[in-house]
């Protein structure tokens, strides 16, 4: 009996003895970024892919098991995994990745969010009260999320403190240099109008200078009605716009109607590291992003 | 109060500057952001400690050729509330509150208020939140963990009713007054096992006053991905109760049971959407099947003949049902159920009271639409060719809305 039972024991017992630090990243960005600060000290587990729409994730069995053995949890926060983060957390039965304990990391804490609603009302469609979630493509949003994440790890992980402090140094360097030339790249962007599918792109446009003169969601996370189309497009008349910008997994549809009826070019962009075939880390992340709205401009 | 803090700070800088160094700028520059960001927080008030409260709005319009109240043929000990109702009507409108109560405890209540009145409590629990290990620890009112449906709130249901077995083996839903503990295992496949004990509340519990525990559900599931587009779960779950005095009326004649009754059921769903976003389109596949033995002393007619002798039968039924989201916002889905009523063993004095063998599989089809204008709101259409009643083929028609407001539902799998 005790033959039995001992194994069984332990195996209870001994969840979390691992080599590397056990990483549940909610979306690919925070993954990569992981990947960056970490190496091969972290074993990196990306819940969703760019393809996927963070808001529309199920707590599906493997996103449970992952999370019951991670030692740190890494999402972006702001409400954006509000309809399946709490079953995971809760279903995992993993008290160390808890909300406000070292292994729950939520990006969102440590950059400024945009549009605040000034009331909450479900009227106004999918409207998140902490801001709008989708900092990441703020490519300078990287900076101090990178300072504390790199922090946590340390945190998390003694042993390798210095280990984190010497990459965090060559990530910062690395980005800061990337930042100065994708900024001079993005110059001709700069006052450019833009049209948007959905709400994703406020902290692209606040680095980048485009401006976003209609979305074509009716209200955040509504799909786009052909009553509203017409409208945009009425809209266009008046306000020219140069491009329809998307993520990459946003239906195609809705901006391929406005490039069919208002001339204008129709950008995916990628959204997150995997969302097209050339953005497989975070710094080809921004280089195919620019590149796909120069692209645009033509 | 921050805002002049931090105006007072901002007026403060410029006289720092003449003696401060860059990094002495740099520092408090940092600290008049805090103090902006501490001023964007969160409102401070009794408020900000209210649970998370959800209400859900439901109300459906029913169309039947049959009588809704005639029982499903063969299931006479059964429960058979079908909540049809012909015409407009009012369904249980769904308070829901929960919060945690402490750094150790969760708490959740579901409180169902009844369209002609009353309230009745439809869960409610605490659960623990730091046992860790894979640990999860609950106790009150609960839906068991048993099959792949049972745990689903009805508003989350792809149809209007349940699955046939689920009506006839569970009076739509077990619920259990009791204690569930359930496990995950550390494994990257999905692992989870799982224990309940309780009163034996719901059916077919008979809801008996004895020390101890009267009803007891053991069930185990296992779940992975397949690649990135399809993820699925099986499990396999048993529940056992001794039922005393359980009436069942046939015709005039009231029937009583006394024996120990054994479920066993498998569940097993597959889901798909391309890339595994479910947002545009996805595709589910579901199915359980449950299987009961009961074993015991059945009394004819408690009224007046009052024969007891012994009774002992197997029934069980199934359902297989797929939904698809062929495009955003807009769901189909087909469902078949089957029951089998089984041949019943009857003791001598019996034999000629009570039927032994009906001869006779209920089965039914039924087509569900239904329009998602968000999230939070839902419109239904739902048709039904029920043959379950023996010699009576109902056609049933159902329009529903079922609307959420207030806190943000969970995205179940």
């Amino acid at each position: 009996m005790k033959k039995i039972l001992y194994p069984f024991l332990l195996l209870l017992f001994s969840g979390n003895v691992h080599a590397a630090l056990n990483i549940f990243a909610c979306e690919p960005e925070w993954a990569a970024l992981a990947q960056e600060l970490a190496a091969d000290k972290a074993s990196i587990y990306a819940a969703t892919t760019a393809l996927q729409d963070p808001h529309q994730i199920q707590a599906r069995p493997s996103l449970i098991a992952k999370a019951r053995r991670a030692q740190l949890i890494l999402c972006t926060g702001a409400e954006l995994e509000l309809g399946w983060l709490p079953v995971i957390l809760r279903e995992s039965a993993n008290p160390d990745i808890a909300p406000g304990k070292p292994g729950h990391f939520e990006a969102a804490n440590f950059v400024t969010m945009l549009e605040l609603p000034s009331h909450l009302d479900r009227a106004d469609g999918d409207v998140h009260a902490a801001g709008n979630p989708h900092i990441q493509t703020d490519a300078r949003n990287f900076l101090p999320i990178a300072k504390a994440l790199s922090a946590r790890l340390a945190e998390l992980d003694p042993g390798n403190a210095a280990f984190y402090q010497t990459r965090l140094q060559t990530f910062t360097l690395a980005w800061q240099a990337a930042l100065a030339r994708w900024e001079k790249q993005a110059a001709p962007l700069k006052g450019q109008p833009i049209l948007v599918q959905h709400l994703g792109f406020p902290y692209l446009n606040n680095w980048l200078g485009m401006k976003q003169v209609a979305v074509l969601e009716p209200k955040p996370g509504m799909e786009p009605s052909a009553a509203h189309l017409a409208r945009v497009l009425t809209q266009l008349q008046q306000s020219p716009a140069r491009m329809v910008i998307r993520a990459a997994y946003q239906d195609p549809k809705p901006s391929a109607w406005i490039t069919e009826h208002a001339h204008i070019p129709s950008v995916a962009l990628p959204f997150s590291v995997g969302g097209s075939d050339s953005a497989k880390n975070l710094f080809e992340l921004f280089d195919d992003t620019i590149t796909r709205l120069l692209a645009g401009l033509k | 109060m921050l805002k002049y803090a931090t105006f007072c700070m901002v007026l403060l800088v410029p006289f720092y500057v003449y003696a401060a160094s860059d990094e002495d700028v740099r520092e408090l520059r940092a600290q008049i952001e805090q103090l902006q960001q501490a001023s964007h927080a969160a409102p401070v008030g009794a408020g900000t400690f209210n649970p998370a409260i959800s209400l859900i709005l439901s109300g459906t319009y029913g169309q039947f050729t049959q009588n809704p109240s005639v029982p499903i043929t063969g299931f006479a000990r059964s429960a058979n509330n079908n909540d049809y109702s012909s015409g407009f009507s009012l369904k249980e409108s769904e308070l829901g509150l929960s919060a945690n109560i402490d750094p150790q405890f969760r708490g959740e209540a579901t409180l169902a208020l009844a369209p002609e009145g009353g309230v009745s409590v439809e869960n409610a629990i605490v659960q623990t939140t730091t046992l860790g290990n894979g640990l999860n620890f609950k106790m009150g009112r609960f839906f068991s963990g048993l099959g792949y449906l049972n745990e689903q709130h009805a508003h989350a249901w792809d149809f209007v009713d349940q699955p046939l077995v689920y009506r006839t083996f569970w009076d739509n839903q077990l619920g259990e007054d009791g204690v569930q503990l359930k496990w995950l295992a550390p494994t990257d496949t999905f692992v989870e096992v799982g224990a309940e004990i309780g009163r034996g509340r719901g059916f077919p519990g008979t809801d008996r006053q004895k020390n101890g525990s009267g009803a007891g559900v053991l069930f185990a599931h296992v779940g992975d991905d397949i690649g990135v587009s399809s993820s699925w779960r099986a499990g396999f779950s048993v529940h056992q109760t001794r039922r005393e005095n359980a009436v069942s009326t046939v015709g005039t004649v009231n029937n009583s049971f006394t024996g120990d009754s054994k479920t066993a059921g498998l569940d097993f769903i597959w889901k798909y959407a391309p890339n595994g976003n479910v947002k545009e389109t996805n595709f589910k596949l579901l199915g359980e099947y449950f299987r009961r033995k009961e074993n015991g002393l059945l009394t004819y007619d408690t009224v007046s003949a009052n024969i007891t002798d012994s009774y002992t039968d197997t029934q069980s039924g199934w359902y297989v049902q797929s939904v698809y989201q062929f495009m955003s916002r807009w769901r189909t889905a087909l469902r078949y159920d089957q029951l089998d009523s089984g041949t019943a063993q009857i003791g001598a004095l019996n034999s000629a009271n009570v039927i032994s063998n009906y001869g006779f599989t209920p089965k039914r089809t039924t087509l569900m639409l239904d329009f998602n204008p968000s999230e939070f709101s839902r419109l239904r259409l739902q048709v039904a060719q029920d043959k379950s009643r023996q010699g009576l083929t109902d056609h049933q028609l159902f329009l529903q809305y079922v609307m959420s407001l207030g806190a943000h539902g969970a995205h179940q799998f």
